[in-house]
C-alpha cells in the first residue's frame, strides 16, 4: 500500500475529488494548510509599513491506496489540479506499513 | 489592596444613596415629597424638582414674561443712559403685569407652552444621549476589529466595563465636580441649584476651578433637569473613557484598566470638563479678557471629550510600550499587526457616525434650537470628506491601495474635528474641516508609528490630534451666524477668516494647550498608581498566547482555529 499526499490549490478540491471518484477512489482526508515553494510570497503595505505574505493557503489531500492504483490516481490528480501557473502544488508518495478498518477490524489492502 | 479600594468605594456609594433627601418619590404623595426633599442647605438655594412637576413655565417661552429690571445703584443713577434704560424696562414690566391681569387664560396657556418647550428640550437631550450611549458599541467593534482575534474577548471586555465604571464614577462625584457650579440649566427649565463653583480670584478676575454640588445626584442634584443633564454628560464622559482602551489594547492588564476605569469618571475627565463646560476658567477667558473672543469654545467636545481621550491614550501607549514583535531592536517596524475583522471595524464606524448625530446636534440641549439641522448636516459632511480625503490620500500618495482601516480612521477624524465647530461653521467650512482632518489623520498615524508609539487603532491621531485641530478651526472658520452670548460674551462666534480677528483662535489655543498639559500630568499619575498597585503590562507569555484566556478565562472565539500568521511573529523581533 502507498500513501499519496497532494498539496493543491484550494479551489481545485472539488475537481480533484470528482476526477478521483471517476477512477474509483472512494475515500480521502483533507486538511487546510499553508505553505510556499520556490517562488515565495509577495510584499504588502499596512498603514505605511511593509510586510511579506509568505504563506499561501493550500489544501492537503491524503489517500492510501493499493500499489497498483497509485499511478492512475496520481495522473488523475495532476489532470484535475494543474493550472499551468506557479503554486499548483506537489504530490508525495510514501509506503504504508499497514491499514486497519476500525469498524470491522479487517487489515491490509481490503481495509482501504 | 485593590479589593479593599473597590470594597470601600462600594460601601461609600451605598451609604450615599441612603442619606436623607434621596428617598424615592411616591406617585400619590408629590407635595409631601417635595417638602421633605428640600435641601437642608441655604434657604436661598433653588428648590430641586425631582418629579418634574414644576419645571417648564411661562418664563421658558422666550420674550413672553417681562420681569422688572434690577434697581439702579447710587452710582448708576448718575448715568442718564442707564436711567433711561431703567425707565423703559420698568414700563415694559408694568405693561406686562397689567396685561397679564386682564388675560389670566393667556398666562395659564403660556405656562403650558413653556412646559411643552422644555419638554421638547428634555426629549431631545435624553434621546440624543441614548444615541451617544450606542456609540459604546461602535467603539467596541472598531477597536476589537482592528486588533487580533486572540485578544477579542479582552478588548471587548474593556470597552464593555468602561460603561458601568465610568458611569458610576461620574455619578459618585464626577458630575458634581464638572457641573456642580454650572448655574441655571437654561434650556431645561432654568433650574439653578448646581450653584457651587470653587473659584479662585486672580488679579481681581474669577477663575472657576471645580464644582462641588450634586454628589451622588442627591440634594441639589436630585432635580429632573439635573438628571437629564447627567445622562447626557455621562455618555460624553464615557466616549473619552473608551478611547485609551483602543490604543493600549493587546497588552494592558485588565486589573490596571479597572484602576483607570475608577479614576476616569471621578477625577480625570471632570476637571478640564469643568473648566470648559462647567463655567470654569477656560470658559471665563472671554469675559475676563475681552481680547480672547468668547473664551475657549467647544460646542460638542473636540477638546473636552476627544482630545482628553487622545492625550490619555498617548501617555498610556508611550509608557506601556509597543506590542511584542511589531518593532525590531532598532525601532523599525518589521511586522505590522493587521486587523482581524474589517467588517467589524466598518460596522463599528457606521455605528459611531450614527451616534454622532446624537453627539453633535444633541449638544444644543434643546430641540427648540433649530440650529440643530445645521449642526447635523455639518457633522455629516465632515464625516464624508474626512473618509474620502483619507482614502484618496492613502491611495494616491502613500501606499497605492485604498486602506479600509484608514477609510474608517478618516471618517472618524472628520467627525472628531467637526465636533467643536459644528454649530459655528457653514457647510463649506464643515466640508473643508473634514477634508483637512482626513489628511491630518493619515500623516499623524504614520508619524506615531515611526517614532515607536504603538497605537493599535490610531486613537491618538483620530481623537487627540484632530480634537485639537477641531478646536483651533473654530478660531479660523467660525462664520458669525451663531453663538450670540456664548460663555457670557455678546455677539456671535467669529473666526479669523470671517473678520473676527485672532482673539478666538488664541482662546482655542490656550484651551488646547491646557488640555494637553493637564491630561498629560493626570495620565502620568494614574499610570504610575496602576503600575505600583498591579503593574500595567501583561506578561510576555500571556501577550503571545493572547489575553483572552490568561486575563479573562474564556476565549473570545471558542472553537475557532486561529490563523497562526495573525498572531505574534516570533522570528524577527
Amino acid at each position: 500500500m502507498k500513501k499519496i499526499e497532494a498539496i493543491i490549490k484550494p479551489f481545485k478540491l472539488e475537481e480533484v475529488k470528482d476526477t478521483l471518484g471517476e477512477i474509483g477512489v472512494e475515500g480521502m482526508t483533507v486538511t487546510e494548510v499553508k505553505g510556499f515553494g520556490r517562488q515565495k510570497g509577495h510584499t504588502e503595505i499596512y498603514r505605511g509599513s511593509e510586510y511579506t505574505v509568505d504563506f499561501l493557503p493550500k489544501i492537503k489531500l491524503e489517500i492510501v491506496l493499493d500499489d497498483g492504483r497509485v499511478e492512475a490516481a496520481v495522473a488523475a490528480i495532476i489532470k484535475a489540479a494543474k493550472t499551468g501557473k506557479i503554486g499548483d502544488g506537489k504530490i508525495f508518495v510514501s509506503p504504508i506499513d499497514d491499514a486497519i478498518r476500525i469498524r470491522t477490524e479487517e487489515k491490509g489492502p481490503s481495509a482501504v | 489592596m485593590t479589593h479593599k479600594l473597590i470594597t470601600s468605594l462600594a460601601v461609600l456609594v451605598l451609604l450615599g444613596s441612603f442619606t436623607p433627601g434621596t428617598v424615592r418619590a411616591d406617585d400619590t404623595n408629590m407635595a409631601a415629597m417635595a417638602a421633605t426633599n428640600a435641601p437642608a442647605a441655604a434657604s436661598t438655594d433653588p428648590k430641586p424638582d425631582p418629579a418634574g412637576m414644576a419645571t417648564g413655565v411661562a418664563s421658558d417661552v422666550p420674550g413672553f414674561v417681562v420681569t422688572a429690571p434690577a434697581d439702579l445703584s447710587a452710582d448708576d443713577q448718575k448715568d442718564t443712559n442707564k436711567v433711561a434704560a431703567y425707565k423703559d424696562a420698568k414700563k415694559a414690566a408694568d405693561d406686562y403685569a397689567a396685561q397679564a391681569k386682564l388675560e389670566p387664560l393667556a398666562v395659564k396657556l403660556a405656562d403650558g407652552v413653556g412646559h411643552n418647550r422644555v419638554a421638547i428640550n428634555f426629549m431631545w437631550t435624553l434621546v440624543t444621549g441614548f444615541l451617544v450611549m450606542f456609540m459604546q458599541a461602535g467603539f467596541a467593534l472598531v477597536e476589537t476589529g482592528l486588533c487580533r482575534a486572540k485578544n477579542a474577548g479582552h478588548t471587548m471586555s474593556m470597552n464593555f466595563m468602561i460603561y458601568p465604571m465610568g458611569m458610576l464614577g461620574f455619578y459618585l462625584c464626577g458630575f458634581a465636580f464638572m457641573f456642580g457650579g454650572l448655574g441655571a440649566i437654561g434650556t431645561m427649565g432654568n433650574y439653578a441649584g448646581l450653584n457651587h463653583e470653587i473659584t479662585w480670584t486672580i488679579m481681581g478676575k474669577p477663575f472657576g476651578i471645580i464644582g462641588w454640588k450634586g454628589f451622588l445626584l442627591q440634594g441639589a442634584g436630585y432635580d429632573t433637569a439635573a438628571f437629564a443633564l447627567f445622562l447626557f454628560q455621562m455618555v460624553f464622559m464615557d466616549t473619552t473613557a473608551t478611547i485609551p482602551t483602543g490604543g493600549a489594547a493587546e497588552r494592558w492588564k485588565f486589573s490596571a484598566f479597572m484602576i483607570y476605569g475608577c479614576l476616569i469618571g471621578t477625577v480625570m475627565y471632570p476637571l478640564f470638563g469643568n473648566w470648559v463646560w462647567g463655567g470654569g476658567w477656560l470658559a471665563q477667558l472671554g469675559t475676563n479678557f475681552p481680547s480672547l473672543g468668547h473664551g475657549h469654545v467647544d460646542f460638542a467636545g473636540s477638546s473636552v471629550v476627544h482630545m482628553q481621550g487622545g492625550v490619555i491614550c498617548l501617555i498610556f501607549c508611550w509608557l506601556i510600550g509597543p506590542r511584542h514583535g511589531k518593532y525590531d531592536k532598532n525601532g523599525k517596524i518589521v511586522h505590522p499587526i493587521t486587523p482581524h475583522s474589517i467588517p467589524m471595524v466598518m460596522l463599528g464606524t457606521f455605528i459611531l457616525a450614527f451616534g454622532w448625530f446624537g453627539f453633535n446636534p444633541g449638544s444644543t440641549l434643546a430641540g427648540t434650537d433649530l440650529r440643530i439641522a445645521v449642526v447635523a448636516v455639518n457633522t455629516m459632511l465632515a464625516s464624508a470628506t474626512g473618509a474620502l480625503a483619507a482614502t484618496l490620500y492613502m491611495w494616491w500618495f502613500k501606499t497605492k491601495k485604498p486602506d479600509p482601516s484608514m477609510m474608517c480612521n478618516g471618517m472618524l477624524a472628520g467627525l472628531v474635528a467637526i465636533t467643536a465647530p459644528c454649530a459655528f461653521v457653514s457647510a463649506g467650512g464643515a466640508a473643508l474641516i473634514g477634508l483637512i482632518s482626513g489628511i491630518l489623520v493619515v500623516e499623524s498615524v504614520f508619524f506615531f508609528e515611526k517614532i515607536g508609539i504603538d497605537d493599535c487603532v490610531g486613537a491618538i491621531s483620530v481623537h487627540g490630534v484632530n480634537g485639537a485641530f477641531g478646536c483651533l478651526s473654530i478660531g479660523l472658520f467660525a462664520d458669525g451666524t451663531y453663538g450670540d452670548g456664548w460663555n457670557g460674551v455678546a455677539g456671535t462666534v467669529k473666526g479669523f477668516f470671517y473678520g473676527g480677528g485672532l482673539g478666538q483662535f488664541w482662546a482655542e489655543l490656550i484651551g488646547v494647550t491646557t488640555c494637553f498639559m493637564t491630561l498629560s500630568i493626570l495620565s502620568l499619575v494614574v499610570y504610575y498608581i496602576a503600575e505600583k498597585l498591579v503593574g500595567n503590562r501583561v506578561a510576555l507569555d500571556d501577550e503571545i498566547e493572547g489575553l483572552d484566556v490568561p486575563e479573562m478565562g474564556v476565549p473570545g472565539y471558542a472553537g475557532m482555529v486561529m490563523d497562526k500568521q495573525a498572531e505574534t511573529p516570533m522570528g524577527k523581533a
